[in-house]
């Protein structure tokens, strides 16, 4: 009852003119660069973040948000049209997306991406407002050694998932760490890194270095000019779009496959949508009486990832609102901009910012229906954005940089830094470094020091205090997950030698 | 046998061997474990070790790699039109501050035009103009955003 007249106040919030066009501008910008391949939704609300500052914080987390699953949207479409994948959430979505759509059921692909995305979509939120209070309570009796095992467990998570060479995932996450470490240290004003350099006294801004290493370093890695993919085709009326009774008969199960498999791994921290699109598929060709069909053109390859991916966006915000802890890239960047703005995610958030959380869950229920419309009826008006050729856009991609970085300090050092990081950018992607760690180590440097100070302050140094129930576990826990690679090539070799000897 | 100086990652092992030891020294010299408990050199020293260990891990990797493992070829043609527009980006952050951010602006995007699309100037003049009064009337006008002001804006 509680929940419902919650949410009855969110609705309230989120309806709202202001709160409305925001909704509508994110979720309409999102399915915008959504198509647009090279450009994600961790650049653009990285970009747009500093430019939120003079809004009312509940209708820019409205935006962010809307940014966030709208390129989720946004991105089968060029999946399906271009066999390219909008956002890398989509990838899955190529194989039997592009297969059906050369075969002349685009209009259905396009269709059933839409539907699946609206109904897991809609699930991932519902899911978010039945766990995220509860989950929110359990954590009140965390303290800072609980967050720090938390936090430690988190970043073991991005590095175990991140990437290919986990050697090259710790490294990111380590210079994040010592990004983070940069100014002066709060607890004894000790100045920490700073090159003699009275700038960065107050340390780097954490939007800095995400606009760098996402946009500009993004720019950067794509301005190679590849000829453009052939297009095929929107078909033209609404009828066309949509999947027939027997497509949808199909899909059942991936609608459940997809809006379970999704939320559970967005509640990971880490795994993302990628990976929960992966899953979904994996088990939905484990378990179609057709699986010879997938990888040719079969509708539930589609259905089950898309929905996968949105539901995961509502998992997502389950650590990130109720324990401060995001477990991606734009879910960091969302906890800075929640920080920024002067709130603090964590287990007091949902109490002490009814309005925020239940505006911003009431308005993923309406954000989803707007996407529903734009991405069925409106599908060939985006489609219409894969025409726009590149050098228009990477030019407002370092300029849209430039104002975000600048508006936030009025700092020429600050652009300097931009352009610094946006090097950084391109010689991670250049060098397969992956950037969610670094970002999360930045993120969570700061807080996990402070924590990890905190503990043995408490315990006078001694690290005991991280061997309670709940530290010990965790930490044991990401310990295991950081062995996992080691125990597979021991095994590896074991398995070699055996081989060998049996040869 | 692949040459050393050619693999990313002995290069980027070798940096990040010498950021770690950097942050380790530095932290040397910061209070490690004080009355109240840790100091600022505590966490450093700590991420600074495991930076130097794994960086050498990298190295120590990419020195072992067997002869004719397969490496991902650099595409140096890409690489310098990368880092050419880095450089565009770089100065027309650096004019900001002369001619303003409207001009500074203008001259960035004519040049991606131009010299990296390749494209007519019928096409690039008349795209940098337009972008330039778009960013001004946007952001500084209707957003009333600062921006960085010169001798024209």
């Amino acid at each position: 009852m509680e929940m419902l007249s919650s949410l009855i106040h969110g609705f309230e919030v989120a309806t709202t003119p202001a709160a409305l066009g925001m909704c509508v501008l994110g979720v309409v910008l999102g399915t915008v660069i959504g198509v647009l391949p090279g450009l994600g939704p961790s650049a653009t609300i990285a970009m747009l973040l500093p430019l939120t500052f003079k809004l009312d914080p509940a209708g820019a987390m409205i935006m962010l948000a809307g940014i966030y699953y709208g390129a989720k949207y946004g991105g089968s479409t060029t999946s399906i049209l271009l066999n390219v994948p909008g956002e890398n959430s989509s990838i899955v979505t190529c194989i039997d997306g592009y297969q059906m759509a050369r075969k002349g059921r685009a209009g259905p692909a396009l269709g059933m991406a839409a539907i699946a995305s609206f109904i897991a979509g809609t699930f991932g939120v519902v899911a978010l407002m039945l766990v995220a209070p509860p989950l929110a309570q359990l954590s009140l009796a965390f303290s800072s050694p609980e967050y720090f095992a938390l936090m430690v467990m988190g970043l073991a998570m991005v590095v175990l998932l991140a990437g290919d060479s986990l050697v090259k995932a710790l490294l990111a996450m380590l210079v994040g760490l010592w990004i983070s470490s940069i100014g002066t240290d709060l607890f004894t004003a000790t100045t920490r890194f700073a090159f003699g350099q009275v700038e960065l006294l107050g340390g780097i801004e954490f939007i800095i270095v995400a606009i760098g290493v996402f946009a500009v370093g993004e720019v950067l890695g794509n301005v190679e000019p590849d000829e453009p993919p052939t297009m095929i085709p929107v078909p033209k009326g609404l009828r066309n779009l949509l999947p027939t009774r027997e497509d949808m008969k199909r899909c059942r199960f991936a609608f459940v496959n997809g809006s379970v498999v999704g939320f559970l791994i967005g509640c990971l921290p880490g795994a993302g949508s990628t990976i929960a699109s992966f899953i979904s598929y994996g088990i939905e060709k484990a378990f179609s009486r057709h699986p010879e069909e997938f990888g040719h053109g079969a509708i539930e390859g589609v259905a089950a990832p898309e929905g996968s991916n949105n539901a995961e966006t509502g998992g997502a915000l389950v650590p990130l609102l109720t324990l401060g802890i995001p477990g991606s890239s734009t879910t960091a960047i969302l906890l800075a901009a929640l920080i920024l703005w002067g709130f603090k995610p964590g287990p007091l958030f949902i109490q002490d910012q009814p309005a925020l959380f239940w505006g911003l869950v009431a308005s993923m229920y309406i954000g989803n229906v707007l996407l529903l419309i734009l991405n069925l009826p409106m599908v060939a008006v985006f489609a219409q954005l894969l025409r726009v050729p590149a050098y228009v856009i990477y030019p407002l991609i370092f300029g849209v940089s430039a104002v975000g970085v600048y508006s936030e300090s009025s700092s020429m050092f600050d652009l300097g830094l931009l352009a610094l990081f946006g090097l950084l950018g391109y010689a991670m992607r250049k060098l397969h470094y992956p950037s969610a760690p670094l970002v999360l180590g930045l993120v969570l440097g700061a807080p996990m020091e402070r924590a990890l100070r905190q503990s043995l302050m408490m315990s006078q140094g001694s690290l005991s205090i991280l061997f309670r129930p709940i530290p010990a576990s965790l930490l044991v826990a990401a310990a295991l997950l950081l062995l996992i690679p080691l125990i597979r090539r021991l095994n590896a070799a074991r398995l070699q030698v055996l081989d060998r000897e049996e040869a | 046998m692949r040459r050393p100086a050619s693999s990313g990652d002995f290069l980027s092992g070798l940096a990040l061997a010498a950021l770690g030891t950097y942050v380790v020294v530095e932290a040397h010299g910061w209070t490690y474990m004080g009355e109240d408990g840790p100091g600022p050199g505590f966490f450093p020293t700590w991420y600074g070790s495991i930076m130097v260990l794994l960086s050498l891990a990298l190295v120590v990797r990419s020195l072992r790699a067997p002869a004719g493992a397969p490496a991902s070829p650099v595409r140096w043609r890409e690489v310098g039109r990368a880092l050419m527009t880095w450089a565009a980006f770089v100065a027309c952050i650096a004019l900001m501050n002369w001619i303003g951010f409207a001009v500074s602006f203008a001259l960035l995007t004519w040049f991606l035009i131009t010299v990296l699309a390749r494209k007519r100037q019928r096409v690039a003049i008349p795209l940098a103009i337009a972008g330039a009064v778009l960013f001004q009337v946007v952001f500084s006008v209707l957003l009333q955003v600062n921006l960085p002001n010169g001798v024209f804006f």
